[in-house]
């Protein structure tokens, strides 16, 4: 008769039953529709719209020499980098306000922050027309103000595109910045104010690297849902301004043409999500988390 | 008494005119609103919309005026009548919505206001079309002919759907800008002035924009012989335009905000942007753009309650508040119905009833262009 094993050998089940909730969601949620649009991609689009089921290269054989897709592709991490860079800089001083703010109102301030989460980032997006369009406000009190004569056109192009973004992202940068800040121990900066440091010195030489884990964290999280969206560049973008969603979107709803949509969508997939290996890597995602608790 | 009951002695009392249309419509919007607007989960609403007996058919339309004008014309009297609610949804563009149909469960979509002889096309080709039971919708006999032409022969004779409205897609100005006389003068080539450069609006849609670069290169549309003409002249009205729009709400406030001075624009739109006081001007230039609008039944929906909600729909008092309400002309053939004093001064109305005048797609020209040129239309687009 064979021993039984001893109590703290044997496969204890518990952990999997609590986590098997979350698993289940992200096997149904996330893992099975990531591969329905792998199988998707090797499909091909008939002349009526309807797919070709089968296993063909066409479309990755497309979106990989295609030009056209690499420019768009360009120019959407362009515009995603630029407004994660204008983020960053304007981000920061609120972020270190709120970090070293001696109010007892901080916790107002936090959610002063998350206030614009409370409103459809689409209303959000479009509220710039009324603010830069021509009978819009600025335009409207320029003029009021015998400023200039004529209203001047401001929407529709790459810069307001960059603005929408920042707008939207905004948030999560100063959230990333803050918890970096809020931990730096503040007994570094007095230390280094006592050894002959001038308040700025102290700064960059202390608080500024310390801080540099919640400036890539956000930076990382402001270019990643910055480089996916479509629907800034569609509010507004002028004729020249698509993103790479765009192209996943026009190729899906307007062209019926799923298969390429899907391989184009994978392929935006896997170069952000080397981006986010990368970063994990060198830098641990672990402090993206810490945002959220 | 019962709802159906309460209907059938109103519309009487219409018929005699013991009532006013308007207060017709009073009274059976207030009985639309008794009957209530209950919502519920779409899983929830595909399961019943499939039943024998449904107590719910949904509707998706295009939003906006042409909506508000559906629920309070047509669906609550409807559903005052039968006890079957109506939900109504909305869509952007056809595209969208199509790719929508096709990613649901059948049953889940019913009725569609579409675009087109073209849409029509396409839902059949993608075997979402059913087989009307004409007898059952009556009021078919009302419709004119010629609308109703158009879609037999693409399913081998049968309906999948009914006429409803028709319209055009012409050019709207800012008569601050453009003169009436001007506009006349240079027809479609107005979208292609140069001093109007970063003022020029474009429909993103790439049938739209290559009808008209085809008529701005002087071909037929519906016969296109130099395609390299029509790309080049796209990319020369690319480059005058301040954006392409994508919807009509946007199409409205462009034009009433005056971000744009001319684009080619809706019927309809244009009319209700005069209407509420904009110095707008439309045209439609020779050989310009018509559609056709229908009401779509999509496959695995409960065909009786349909085509009973098609019937109510085309009932002439109903047709008629719904044309005045979306500013396009009915489908009815003014030959046989008297469609009052308003439906006859809207724009593209056709009093012959035979639609001659007016230049539709051809469903089968431009289904086989598809596939290249939506996508060489969304290159041009953005640059290229």
């Amino acid at each position: 008769m064979a021993a039984s094993k001893p109590k703290d050998e044997r496969f204890d089940r518990r952990p999997w039953l609590l986590l098997s909730p979350a698993l289940a969601s992200v096997l149904l949620l996330l893992v099975i529709p990531t591969v329905f649009i792998v199988v998707y991609s090797f499909w091909l689009r008939t002349a009526v719209g309807s797919e070709q089921v089968g296993f063909y290269l066409d479309n990755w054989q497309e979106v990989l020499t295609d030009g056209f897709y690499h420019d768009i592709l360009f120019q959407t991490l362009r515009i995603a980098a630029l407004s994660t860079l204008v983020c960053a800089l304007v981000g920061y001083i609120p972020a270190y306000f709120i970090a070293y703010t001696s109010t007892r109102h901080k916790a107002l301030l936090l959610l002063l922050l998350m206030l614009p989460f409370w409103v459809s980032y689409i209303i959000r997006t479009m509220s710039w027309i009324n603010i830069l369009g021509v009978s819009g406000a600025v335009n409207s009190t320029l003029m009021a103000l015998g400023i200039i004569s004529e209203p001047i056109q401001m929407l529709y192009n790459e810069a307001t595109v960059i603005l929408g973004l920042v707008h939207f992202l905004l948030p999560f940068m100063i959230l990333n910045i803050y918890v970096s800040l809020d931990g730096i121990d503040r007994s570094l900066t007095d230390a280094a104010r006592s050894l002959g440091c001038t308040g700025w010195q102290a700064f960059r030489e202390v608080t500024l690297p310390l801080s540099v884990p919640g400036l890539a964290a956000g930076g990382l999280l402001c270019f990643v849902l910055g480089a996916g969206t479509y629907i800034t560049p569609m509010v507004l973008g002028g004729p020249r301004n698509a993103m790479f969603a765009n192209l996943v979107y026009e190729a899906i709803v307007t062209q019926l043409n799923w298969p390429l949509g899907s391989a184009l969508s994978l392929l935006l997939l896997a170069l952000l999500g080397t981006l986010v290996m990368v970063y994990s890597r060198f830098l641990g995602i672990d402090q993206i988390a810490k945002s959220f608790r | 008494m019962d709802d159906t009951t309460r209907y059938q002695r109103l519309l009487e009392r219409y018929r005699n005119g013991d009532i006013d249309r308007r207060g017709f419509l009073t009274l059976l919007g207030a009985a639309g609103l008794s009957a209530g607007l209950v919502g519920g989960p779409m899983a929830a609403l595909s399961r019943r919309a499939r039943a024998a007996t449904p107590d719910q058919v949904r509707f998706d339309g295009w939003g906006g005026i042409v909506s508000e004008a559906f629920r309070e014309y047509a669906f609550q009297p409807y559903t005052a009548k039968t006890g079957i609610e109506v939900v109504d949804g909305t869509f952007g563009g056809a595209d969208e919505y199509l790719a929508r149909v096709r990613a649901s469960q059948p049953g889940e979509f019913n009725v569609a206001h579409l675009s087109g002889v073209f849409d029509y096309a396409r839902y059949h080709n993608l075997d979402l079309s059913t087989t009307l039971n004409e007898d059952n919708i009556p009021n078919l006999k009302l419709v004119i002919t010629a609308l109703m032409d158009a879609f037999r022969p693409l399913t081998g004779g049968t309906l999948s759907a009914v006429p409803y409205d028709y319209g055009t897609t012409g050019i709207a100005y800012n008569r601050k800008h453009v003169s009436d006389d001007e506009a006349k003068e240079l027809g479609a080539k107005l979208l292609l002035k140069p001093e109007f450069k970063g003022k020029v609006g474009g429909w993103g849609e790439w049938k739209t924009r290559i009808w008209y670069a085809a008529l701005q290169t002087g071909q037929d549309p519906n016969g296109i012989e130099d395609m390299d003409a029509v790309w080049d002249t796209l990319r020369e009205h690319r480059d005058l335009l301040l954006k392409y729009w994508t919807s009509g709400a946007e199409l409205m406030s462009l034009l009433a905000e005056e971000e744009i001075y001319v684009t080619e624009a809706w019927s309809g739109r244009v009319k209700a942007l005069q209407d509420q006081g904009h110095d707008i001007g439309y045209l439609d230039p020779p050989g310009g753009l018509a559609w056709q609008e229908c009401l779509f039944v999509i496959k695995g929906s409960p065909m009786a309650a349909c085509e009973e909600l098609l019937n109510f729909m085309l009932e002439p008092e109903v047709s008629i508040a719904v044309a005045e309400g979306q500013n396009y002309p009915p489908a009815l053939d003014p030959t046989k119905v008297d469609l009052g004093e308003e439906v006859p001064v809207l724009p593209s109305f056709d009093p012959t009833g035979t639609l001659d005048s007016l230049n539709f797609f051809d469903p089968v020209y431009w289904n086989s262009h598809e596939a290249e040129w939506s996508k060489t239309f969304g290159r041009v687009q953005k640059g290229y």
